[in-house]
């Protein structure tokens, strides 16, 4: 298809067809990305070197923006809880969603029938599927300080009044926002790794299962391997988001107090439409798409290694 | 090892696939034509086996957005003659360990459902672990007027509805060009689509912002449909150019034997036979943006304007709300979302795989 380049024109998938022909297919999709996307990164970057407040003369100042950023104690802090949130959407999700859904396929898939294990996984899924904004507020109302369910629910242990602050205490803030980060995301891992196991081949169980394998082998030698693809996808998306997470920050704690739950799109945002400091909100935000497509790119190369080795 | 298992699931449900495929031709009619004459065949059965081979070394996570039809028939047949009535003990302790874990999913919105209903006086004696003595609608339909539900859940049904419309075209139109045009640089739009689907949307925040005020598009729901049209397109692109790289070439050679022409081609050949693909495209991106946060947020200020999950966020914001109005909002945002899972449950399930990437 693409051979002879230097001769012919390129041609399509379609016989007789340039490729140059498709052009206008093209067009109203690169536009829009161009305008949409493109440009508005590219001035985001523009702005990061500017000291600017969204009105008014806008002052190109060099990379000072980027240098302050340097010794900002917030934004390293902001970086930090970007660590908690990964283990809070990432790490934690993805261990339990192995073992919850290894469990749904081999013992419940099998033993109770599939109506009953896609019944369980719907029970686990529904948090994913409301909207961010929403199911953080409910998991904000379940944690009220004064009368929340949690509160009322410890009490009936504890026989007193129960008061704790648990979204504005500042030991308790970040790990509640991880509880609550952890119950929405936790659906998420249970469905793909699910889809994942029903290509598994049972023979290879029965196969485990006569050389006397127990049920931490099999999950090692047959399972984890056979959704290796399915882990990586899971990783490599779900740290993404939890780079990317705003809706739950925003809405729950402000990203405090303080700065103890302050993530970067929490702290750039801020920077835009609450403190008016333009040029630092989009250098933080630059700094922000840099880490995630470096992470991408370093996943990738890694994801690759993984699975050379496998193939050999 | 477990490539060779991937790589066999991938050919058995490339199979399925191309059956399907095929099925699903048979109504395109330049496929009806066809199969008219005895060529035709020939070159449905070619496709079948280009499929085959061509699928088994695409990557496995497209061949898991492939069988998925697959398994969800596969998974129930191979079910109904294991030994499901063999149950030992260490079975119904997982049940069990599984149920109890599922629950506590649930223990939040459980309890919110059951003090949606309550009065705040009932709330403040009994606390939120109870069932309502005294069942009330005033929470709900006191939302319901207080945000003006109806007109909240129309913009939020028009703009979602509209991205999943233009977010579906702009997502074939730039797959047939991509996959089956093979546009020069095609790697290079690709990856900068890549790009665009990790781009956090802050980094376009200010500038997007900033341009829409200046067109007067701010603070209208055109805003979100635009930008949320192009960025659920990329991730359409995305997504669909790699199934249209390996759409069956047979059948795009058929049809052009058949005299059809580019748009012809597309339009009743690919777009048939990607349909199931299309129409899972299509619920995500309605999903997506109907939950979207942080863009609506920073762009739609006026009441009359704003989404379901805005006006819930609105609420919440003003401190003096009571427990038991939170609570009755909260479901009412949920119900929505909660009719879109029944009405959509299979697409939603093949697209949570497909989506993966999100």
């Amino acid at each position: 298809m693409q051979k002879d380049k230097a001769k012919r024109p390129a041609m399509s998938r379609l016989p007789g067809n340039k490729s140059s022909k498709f052009i206008p297919y093209l067009i109203p999709g690169v536009l829009g990305l161009a305008v949409i996307i493109i440009v508005p990164f590219l001035w985001n970057v523009c702005l990061s070197f500017t000291r600017w407040r969204g009105v008014g003369p806008m002052k190109f100042i060099g990379p000072k923006n980027w240098i302050r950023l340097m010794g900002d104690a917030t934004f390293w802090k902001s970086f930090l809880n970007s660590f908690w949130i990964i283990v809070a959407i990432v790490v934690i999700p993805t261990i339990l969603g192995l073992l919850i859904s290894s469990v749904l396929t081999d013992v419940i898939q099998k033993k109770f029938g599939s109506k009953t294990a896609s019944f369980i996984r719907a029970l686990y899924y529904l948090p994913q599927l409301l909207p961010v904004a929403v199911a953080a507020i409910i998991m904000g109302w379940i944690f009220r300080p004064d009368d929340g369910a949690i509160n009322a629910l410890i009490a009936k242990f504890t026989s007193g009044p129960v008061a704790i602050n648990w979204l504005g205490n500042p030991k308790l803030a970040l790990p509640s926002l991880m509880f609550i980060l952890i119950w929405i995301q936790l659906g998420y891992p249970i469905v793909i790794f699910m889809s994942g196991l029903q290509r598994v081949d049972p023979e290879l169980y029965e196969a485990a299962g006569l050389d006397g394998a127990n049920w931490w082998q099999k999950f090692r030698v047959v399972t984890l391997p056979s959704i290796m693809p399915e882990l990586m996808v899971v990783i490599l998306t779900a740290t993404i988001g939890a780079l990317k997470t705003f809706g739950p920050v925003y809405l729950l704690t402000k990203g405090g107090p303080g700065t103890t739950t302050i993530v970067p799109s929490y702290y750039s945002y801020n920077q835009f439409f609450q403190i008016h400091q333009v040029g630092y909100g989009a250098a933080i935000s630059t700094s922000l798409t840099l880490v995630i497509i470096v992470f991408s790119v370093v996943f990738t190369i890694f994801q690759g290694h993984v699975e050379k080795n496998m193939d050999d | 090892m477990s490539e060779a298992t991937i790589s066999a699931a991938a050919m058995g449900s490339a199979k399925s696939s191309a059956k399907s495929m095929a099925k699903s031709a048979v109504k395109s009619r330049a496929i009806k034509t066809l199969r008219r004459n005895a060529r035709g065949l020939r070159y449905v059965r070619m496709a079948q086996t280009s499929t085959s081979a061509g699928q088994s070394n695409t990557s496995s996570a497209k061949a898991v957005v492939r069988d998925e039809s697959e398994h969800s028939q596969g998974q129930t047949a191979q079910v109904s003659h294991k030994g499901k009535h063999i149950r030992s003990w260490g079975d119904w302790m997982a049940l069990i360990l599984l149920i109890v874990g599922a629950l506590i999913m649930l223990f939040p919105i459980i309890i919110l459902t059951m003090n949606a209903f309550k009065t705040i006086g009932d709330y403040n004696a009994t606390g939120p672990l109870s069932l309502p003595a005294h069942p009330t609608m005033s929470g709900i339909v006191g939302f319901w007027k207080m945000s003006d539900f109806p007109v909240k859940l129309g913009n939020s049904l028009l703009i979602s509805l509209i991205v999943a419309v233009l977010g579906v075209v702009l997502s074939v139109l730039n797959s047939f060009a991509l996959g089956i045009g093979k546009v020069k640089g095609n790697r290079w739009i690709i990856l900068a689509i890549m790009l665009a689907n990790m781009m956090p949307q802050e980094a376009l925040l200010f500038p997007l912002y900033t341009m829409f005020k200046h067109i007067g598009l701010y603070n209208t729901q055109w805003a979100i449909v635009v930008i949320f049209t192009i960025i659920q397109s990329a991730y359409g692109t995305y997504l669909l150019s790699s199934v249209y790289g390996t759409f069956p070439q047979a059948i795009l050679e058929a049809a052009t034997l058949d005299g059809a022409t580019r748009w012809e081609t597309l339009l009743k050949v690919v777009l048939p036979i990607s349909w199931s693909t299309i129409s899972v495209l299509f619920v995500f991106f309605f999903v997506w943006t109907w939950n979207e946060y942080m863009i609506p947020m920073a762009f739609l200020m006026d009441d009359n304007v704003q989404t379901v999950p805005l006006a819930l966020a609105t609420l919440q914001g003003q401190h003096t709300m009571d427990a038991t109005t939170l609570a009755a909002a909260s479901l009412l945002s949920i119900i929505p979302t909660i009719i879109f899972f029944i009405l959509f449950q299979r697409k939603l399930n093949q697209g949570i795989v497909a989506g993966a990437v999100k």
